[in-house]
């Protein structure tokens, strides 16, 4: 089925208008020599066709009874009201703000998302978004880098892995160094970053730390921002948006940048993406901040109103000398943030980390009272929790078969967390659910 | 409490895009900040309590160390959840959008977003699917990518596809890090520094060049609007890593000397890159891998309708060459059991082939890495396969044969009263220039796309692309009526009229939105980007002196 509302007698109105003979005059722009040869799309479909069609897909795949897999991207209660203010179709369906008089909406609630993740960060500007958490840290790595001038960042090995990717693709286009702090991987040891590496570290643009780190281990966020100042350098804080509830705000411990992947915030795991990336950062570094602002003003009748603004940093003004080629964002993922953190407030949002830790504790507790497992590091960690026990990706794929997914498989990085599985709760983690994956365990031992 | 109004217009299909809104002078007030609805300790939502098992169990655990507690609570809002329903449903009110408007932005393709596509996005087996769940839980998902970059590789000619990329933009810049690892095995990595761009490039090409290291040479355009082919021999030579091109370009014109074009950067030995933006006026009539093009992103939130959500998200999937194929961003999805011809016609038929496996192939050594976390913006991946599958081959060609045609009758039926700078067949889009107004009137483009605001229709594309003066880039797409376009070409010449007749009455526009002009210039001097609590008495963050200069609106 098409969505073309023209019938026959509409196009050969048009036609005669333009003064062509048929359509394919339209196109005779096109050189012969490049014209398109056949294809192999297959014919179209009907709505209840189609709608068959995606529902075979979803069926081949296995949504699992108990997860507690988390590893940066976590199931969280999706309050109602959610979905439904991101299904208004003024917001689903509107553009980028450029004409600011019939964009109120979409401006204000970015607005209003700033302040939001201002508030939660401890930090004094934030971004209308970007693609994702990686890509966040990645763009503050580089936007670190213009603000010192220099071009060789830092990451702790506590960052997220799969977001350390895309910061070594990300500099590798401009030619910037990456070197990657270690965590103490040692037995016994807290899996931590050690302040005390940072000054051999050198001449660089930033050290990366992730709180709560990959690991779920929580990391001396404010000696580790000392040691990155005493460095000349920035320090960019990854954080689990949800943890803020009841961690320090980077802001308060010397974080220049933060980066974030907002997902836990309102946003379906839905396989990947799409998710929201969150930056903030001082005002003192507004200028070098990549992406869209949106800041308040005056109409010429004397109302409030909201603009994008400080767009002197951006493609479209710049061209070859903007601060990042990020034009598309994620602004309807940035409403349903918005719109999850004003649902929740700030006594849910509270409730939502500590459940989510009281559930972590229970699930390390129940394991370890049994002798199923050990926790592989020492230190505290929060809402994920890395165990070791035998056998681990055997027992993690057998799990998996009966619809259990006993978080993540770690030993596929480094061989020191050979055996060691890192799993996660959150609210949605019931007391029924770790018990029924104790006795799978124990089935599988 | 006084909020504006959903969008109406009168019998006529005209009148106030926003009744409810004020003009002149009155005051409205529209949605306070969420902020100012707070209340201490009034609730939305809640959680349970933690329970007694749980409380004994964790007992034993660590606890927090009280250097990494939070010392002060985040002051996020405290509202009733009909407070948050009411509070976003106004603003909803105060938005422009496909669904209530006519929208004809030039270089965004503003297509009706189909509403099956946002159910199938929303199937709890997709949309509850975690991107690091054992393979075998996840083979619907993988097919699903499979199969959306197999109809795509058919749809442009392109030897294979990364979905990997969230927008275009970012897709140009996976397409420029690829041109960097293809010239460096090739060991031209040192020697190549250049990419070219034509002057009516989207900013974001010059902007992508910068990120991925390379240095942009401006190509300039020839007095017929397309690339200036003289000019492009001159800039091309071993130091040249690529050529990036938008095909229609920004015009919306095809590029007719595209044969030239692509054998001169071939024979320099540098990439050819198509910005595939404007891919809505070509489908099933030029395919630019076919044609001989290295890379091109899609825009899946342009072509494919997936909705364009206030600014995001987007999905910008690239198709490379043979030749680019190694260096393709990591992890792909691959059928690795299974004959692909035999999964592909039962897919078309609606049957899963039995014994199948999908996995995720993150074994590439010559891959760039990874320009996103896990996999790219999945739900847009749904949306549009949904989209492409309801088409179908007809359909497809149906769209690029519909939106033409309506850019050509808007182009016929408006060239008398504005100027066209480039009078030839239109592709997607036709750009006029409000050059005439300004100089016989001193209406400006800006003025034109206020006064558009006044009658429930967006404004096209202002001011761009930069080789046009005054520039009106109208994209009607394949999806409005004739009855729209007519209605569209009768404003546009009303206002034309009235730009003649009484030009302050433009000025004075828009007077029917829920605010009127907006002070930009204000907005970017004294920055206030964030709300400020009754306790902060501070003014906004002043930021240090930087350039201020602000583009007129686009």
């Amino acid at each position: 089925m098409t969505y073309s509302p023209h019938t026959e007698a509409d196009r050969a109105h048009m036609l005669e208008a333009v003064g062509v003979a048929s359509v394919d005059d339209l196109f005779a722009d096109i050189p012969p020599a490049v014209r398109a040869g056949a294809w192999s799309v297959p014919p179209p479909l009907v709505e209840q066709e189609v709608r068959a069609e995606l529902a075979r897909l979803a069926g081949r795949n296995r949504i699992p009874e108990v997860s507690f897999l988390g590893a940066g991207v976590y199931r969280h209660l999706i309050p109602s009201v959610v979905g439904e203010v991101i299904g208004r179709p003024e917001f689903a369906t509107s553009y980028t703000p450029y004409q600011p008089e019939v964009s109120q909406g979409t401006l204000q609630s970015i607005y209003e998302f700033q302040s939001l993740i201002c508030e939660l960060t401890g930090m004094e500007v934030a971004t209308a978004s970007h693609y994702d958490g990686a890509t966040a840290t990645a763009e503050a790595a580089l936007m670190a880098c213009r603000l010192t001038r220099r071009s060789r960042v830092a990451v702790s090995a506590g960052v997220n892995p799969d977001h350390r990717r895309v910061l070594e693709t990300y500099c590798s286009g401009p030619g910037i160094e990456v070197v990657t702090v270690s965590i103490d991987l040692a037995e016994g040891g807290d899996g931590t970053t050690d302040p005390a590496a940072v000054e051999a570290l050198g001449e660089i643009a930033c050290l990366i730390a992730a709180q709560p780190n990959f690991y779920g281990q929580l990391e001396p966020m404010r000696e580790l921002a000392d040691a990155a100042h005493a460095s000349g350098a920035h320090f960019v804080a990854a954080v689990e948006p949800t943890s803020l509830a009841v961690l320090e705000a980077p802001g308060a411990y010397g974080a220049d940048i933060v980066a974030a992947e907002g997902q836990p915030l309102g946003i379906p795991v839905s396989f990947g993406g799409p998710y929201v990336g969150l930056m903030a950062a001082r005002m003192a570094s507004v200028r070098q901040m990549p992406g869209r602002l949106v800041g308040a003003t005056r109409d010429v009748h004397g109302r409030k109103g909201y603009v994008l603004t400080l767009q002197a940093r951006e493609q479209h003004i710049r061209r070859e000398k903007a601060a990042s080629n990020i034009c598309t964002n994620q602004a309807l993922m940035a409403l349903a943030a918005t719109a999850y953190l004003t649902a929740v407030g700030p006594i849910g949002l509270r409730e939502v980390a500590e459940l989510s830790a009281a559930q972590a504790r229970h699930l390390a507790g129940a394991l370890e009272s049994v002798g199923l497992a050990e926790r592989r590091f020492g230190g505290s960690y929060l809402n994920e929790v890395t165990l070791r026990l035998p056998d681990a990706a055997r027992r993690h794929a057998a799990l998996a078969e009966r619809g259990i997914v006993a978080g993540h498989v770690l030993e596929r990085g480094e061989p020191e967390l050979r055996d060691t599985l890192l799993l996660a709760a959150t609210e949605l983690t019931t007391d029924t659910d770790i018990a029924r994956l104790v006795v799978a365990l124990e089935e599988t031992a | 409490m006084s909020v504006a109004e959903a969008p109406s217009s009168d019998a006529s299909g005209r009148g106030a895009a926003f009744s409810g809104a004020a003009g002149g002078d009155e005051l409205t007030v529209v949605e306070p900040l969420i902020f100012d609805r707070s209340r201490a300790e009034r609730r939305a939502v809640r959680f349970p309590s933690v329970s007694a098992a749980a409380r004994q169990a964790g007992a034993g655990q660590p606890e927090l160390p009280a250097s990494v507690l939070r010392a002060h609570a985040p002051r996020l809002p405290e509202v009733s959840e009909l407070d948050v329903l009411r509070h976003f449903n106004r603003l909803a009110h105060l938005n422009m959008a496909i669904d209530l408007n006519f929208y004809p932005l030039g270089s965004c393709t503003m297509k009706y977003n189909p509403k099956v596509n946002e159910w199938a996005a929303r199937l709890p087996g997709l949309a509850e699917s975690h991107p690091l769940d054992p393979e075998a839980l996840s083979q619907g998902s993988l097919e699903l990518m499979w199969l959306l970059a197999e109809l795509l590789k058919e749809i442009s000619g392109f030897a294979a596809i990364s979905l990997q990329p969230a927008a275009g933009a970012h897709g140009e810049l996976t397409g420029m890090l690829m041109t960097r690892a293809f010239h460096r095995a090739h060991g031209e990595g040192e020697q190549r520094t250049k990419v070219l761009v034509p002057d009516s490039a989207h900013g974001t090409n010059p902007a992508t060049a910068t990120m991925a290291g390379y240095q942009t040479v401006t190509i300039r355009s020839n007095e017929r609007g397309g690339i200036d082919l003289e000019a492009l021999r001159a800039a091309l030579g071993p130091d040249v890593a690529a050529l990036m091109i938008t095909n229609p370009s920004t015009l919306g014109i095809f590029e007719d000397q595209i044969g030239e074009v692509l054998g001169a950067v071939k024979e320099a030995g540098a990439i050819a890159y198509m910005d595939g933006a404007n891919l809505n006026a070509i489908l099933g009539r030029f395919r630019p891998g076919e044609a001989g093009f290295d890379a091109m992103h899609f825009n899946l939130h342009k072509t494919f309708s997936t909705p364009h959500g206030g600014g995001g998200p987007g999905a910008g999937p690239v198709g490379v060459s043979e030749r680019l194929e190694p260096f393709l961003p990591r992890p792909m999805p691959v059928l690795v059991e299974g004959d692909p011809d035999e999964v592909r016609a039962n897919a078309w038929a609606g049957y899963s082939t039995p014994g199948v496996r999908f996995a995720l192939d993150d074994d590439r050594p010559q891959s760039i890495g990874k320009v996103r976390s896990l996999y790219g913006n999945f739900g847009m991946f749904v949306r549009a396969y949904t989209y492409i599958r309801s088409n179908g081959d007809a359909g497809l060609r149906t769209i690029s044969e519909d939106a033409v045609l309506a850019a050509n009758y808007l182009r016929v039926r408006l060239h008398d009263v504005f100027d066209l700078p480039y009078d030839r067949l239109s592709k997607h889009e036709v750009v006029f220039s409000g050059r005439r107004q300004k100089r016989e009137h001193g209406v400006t483009t800006l003025d034109i796309a206020k006064a558009i605001l006044d009658h429930g229709i967006h404004p096209p594309t202002i001011y761009f692309p930069l080789i046009v003066e005054e520039a009106l880039m109208v994209e009607p797409t394949e999806t409005e009526s004739l009855e729209t376009l007519d209605h569209f070409v009768g404003v546009m010449r009303e206002i034309a009229e009235l730009a003649a007749s009484d030009p302050d009455a433009i000025k004075r526009a828009p007077t029917t939105t829920p605010v009127g002009r907006l002070d930009e210039a204000a907005a970017a001097r004294r920055p206030d980007l964030r709300y400020r609590f009754p306790d902060e008495t501070d003014a906004p963050d002043a930021p240090p002196a930087g350039p201020t200069s602000e583009a007129p609106t686009v």
